[in-house]
């Protein structure tokens, strides 16, 4: 029964995001004829696709009941350590795999410190916010760094197979591979099981630390993954690149309808989210509004879309009082104030 | 050493560490710095410890509850551009106006903040990092990428920054930093003796436990928004004394500065636990090791934010590990009756 009324409030967040969509692309394609143009298209998820990668990660951590303020950091970080090493004379290759395995060891890091040890992620995340940042300064100070070899930079620029560049399929595949594992595989539902409660997933022989440290090595992998793309777009990198993602990411993932206290979710909500900002933030640039109050914009959709969930909450509360029969609500939301 | 236990909490033995700590530091620097151990490091560090002290109590009062404030610092760059622009355009506004207009439109932010926090049930990470965002977004608009200048402020604005109180030696106390003090001193006293300050405490411990005990949660966390939102209103307008241009860029990144020092101070993440004064102590600590490393030669400046995040990690740590069993052994001993627990089941 809880169940299934969960899985209504689900589908009707989903269904609203689907009409936004499809009203913004309505409005969008009458703005510009031009909108609906494959290169537009290819474009509109060009400027995003770092952000889009890592939201799919993300959409592990919160589900997860935990969260990762670092990513943007590490995004900065895997710039960084490419573009150090490149200005050292490493090979570039090596370069790759070594920023890489720096985000796994990042990953590894958080991980250490949320899992085994159970401090708050928040903590630790925005620990980490703040030294992967300085990390990446002190590796190319305030200079910007480029001259990456052009197979990289075209990698990055231009299309990979027919019109889509090599990071839209690597989004494409990650997309795919997130929503078997999520959705079908036991892990997936550790991730669910351990959002909804810890301590039962815990007594029930989930293997709650291992679960959350991979999770957050995915998260950092795949920010790592996410910064290199990024290098390889922007084609030079500095110590502030990737600075402020962060509440892109979290904002598509909690628009997507995913709970901040974890335990519910789902990828085809934060999928839609994405298509929502996406068609949002090229719409505003259609009628001239500034990149900085597009920033305010998704910063006020990041707090509309927790509050207006519990408004709907709300009102379901004051309908069963007055007309009997219903469900108590869910205090969970309740109990976090 | 019953006596010892008595009158030496754990909490007050971090502080005390915290005391050691920032003298281990001022001497090394003294060693390793030419010049270091002089007047005018003192004012520097004490005149850019009083902001970010102002601020910091705000976050401490919020964080008690077990509650975030991300947006501080677009809140200080905020009133410290607006009352900047105000002031430019009507040089005869009074000096009490202006840190009135300072204080209540950084209340005015710190309200809606609050309102979404307590009444819309929306956590306070995800509201305050919207907030963030949408503040810097009205300061950017607002401005029309203009720049307050320091040429077109009123004369007593910029004498401001350089008034003493008094002068020891070549120790210039500044009337920012008696400011600074004034105001930790007494948000001190308030969370310690008044039934406010206590209830923060009983929030942040056990928010179930509080409600049901009867407290107002609710109106209880959005004042801790408010005077958060008021103290960082009345920052903006110490930093606009103190550094006169004031750009859109203004005071960012305080959030994590400020955040950086409750945390450093032993205020614990999980609410419920810390003081003002450690949270003061934690901005001495941040901000002497940032103004030391910029001067020392053996690393260069940008080791700062590396340095910030491992102290912030080091100090949540301790706190989760060593202070909590010291806490478990002072109340094992039968001593204390008040056993504060750090983490509560349904924390995640």
């Amino acid at each position: 029964m809880k169940m299934t009324h969960r899985f209504q409030k689900l589908k009707s967040w989903e269904g609203l995001l689907f009409a936004i969509v499809l009203v913004s692309i309505g409005v969008n394609s009458a703005q510009s004829p031009a909108y609906l143009r494959v290169e537009n298209v290819v474009n509109l998820f060009q400027l995003f696709i770092e952000r889009i990668i890592v939201a799919l990660a993300m959409t592990f951590v919160i589900i997860n009941g935990e969260i990762d303020l670092s990513v943007a950091s590490v995004m900065g970080l895997a710039c960084c350590v490419l573009a150090f090493l490149h200005d050292q004379g490493v090979p570039f290759v090596a370069a790759i795999f070594v920023a890489l395995a720096v985000g796994v060891i990042v990953g590894l890091f958080n991980g250490f410190w949320i899992s085994f040890l159970g401090l708050p992620s928040l903590a630790v995340t925005l620990a980490g916010l703040i030294g992967y940042r300085g990390v990446a300064r002190i590796l190319v100070e305030d200079q910007s760094i480029g001259n990456f070899p052009d197979w990289f930079t075209s990698l990055g620029q231009k299309p990979f197979l027919f019109a889509t560049p090599l990071a839209t399929l690597i989004f494409f595949a990650l997309l795919v591979l997130s929503f078997v594992v999520l959705q079908y595989s036991a892990f997936g539902r550790y991730v669910y099981v351990i959002g909804n409660n810890r301590e039962v997933a815990r007594y029930s022989g989930v293997r709650v630390r291992r679960v959350k440290m991979l999770i957050f090595v995915f998260s950092s992998t795949a920010a790592t993954l996410a910064g290199l793309l990024l290098a390889a777009r922007l084609g030079a990198v500095r110590g502030s690149t990737a600075e402020g993602f962060e509440l892109d990411i979290i904002t598509m993932v909690l628009l997507g309808g995913v709970s901040v206290f974890g335990g519910s979710g789902s990828l085809l909500g934060v999928g839609l989210s994405i298509l929502v900002i996406l068609n949002l933030r090229n719409g505003m640039s259609l009628v001239n509004i500034t990149g900085n109050t597009q920033t305010g914009v998704i910063g006020a959709l990041l707090i509309l879309s927790v509050l207006v969930p519990n408004w709907f909450q709300d009102l379901r509360v004051v309908y069963n009082k007055r007309w009997g029969s219903g469900l108590p609500s869910t205090s969970k939301e309740e109990a976090a104030i | 050493m019953e006596m010892v236990r008595r009158y030496l909490r754990p909490e007050q033995l971090r502080e005390l560490s915290l005391v050691l700590l920032l003298v281990v530091t001022v001497v090394f620097f003294g060693t390793q710095v030419e010049g270091f151990l002089s007047g005018r490091t003192f004012v520097r560090i004490t005149t850019s410890v009083a902001i970010i002290a102002i601020v910091a109590i705000g976050e401490t009062l919020v964080i008690l509850t077990r509650n975030y404030d991300l947006s501080v610092g677009s809140i200080v760059g905020f009133t410290a551009y607006f009352v900047g622009t105000q002031l430019v355009n009507d040089n005869a506004i009074a000096p009490l106006t202006a840190v009135a207009l300072a204080i209540g439109v950084g209340g005015m932010m710190g309200l809606l903040n609050g309102v979404l926090v307590s009444y819309g049930r929306v956590p306070s990470i995800i509201v305050t990092l919207g907030t963030l965002a949408i503040y810097r977004t009205m300061l950017v608009n607002y401005s029309d990428a203009r720049t307050v200048l320091t040429r077109d402020l009123p004369d007593w604005l910029l004498d401001l920054p350089r008034a003493n109180i008094f002068k020891i030696g070549d120790l210039d106390f500044r009337l920012a930093v008696g400011v600074a003090l004034v105001l930790v001193i007494i948000f001190q006293l308030i969370i310690t003796y008044l039934p406010f300050g206590r209830r923060l405490y009983a929030i942040g411990s056990n928010p179930e436990a509080a409600h049901i005990a009867g407290f107002r949660t609710q109106r209880i966390i959005l004042t801790a928004y408010v005077v958060c939102g008021m103290l960082s209103g009345f920052a903006g307008f110490m930093f606009l004394a103190r550094f006169g241009n004031i750009t859109v860029v203004a005071g960012q990144g305080m959030e994590l500065s400020a955040i950086a020092a409750v945390v450093v101070g032993g205020v614990n993440v999980f609410g419920g636990s810390g003081t003002v004064v450690g949270a003061l102590l934690g901005a001495f600590m941040v901000n002497t090791l940032e103004q030391s490393l910029i001067r020392w030669l053996q690393i260069s400046e940008f080791w700062r934010d590396a340095l910030l995040g491992l102290l912030i990690l080091v100090a949540v740590a301790t706190d989760a590990l060593i202070i909590k069993s010291l806490r478990d052994f002072w109340a094992r001993s039968g001593l204390h009756t008040r056993k504060e627990t750090a983490v509560l089941p349904g924390q995640k």
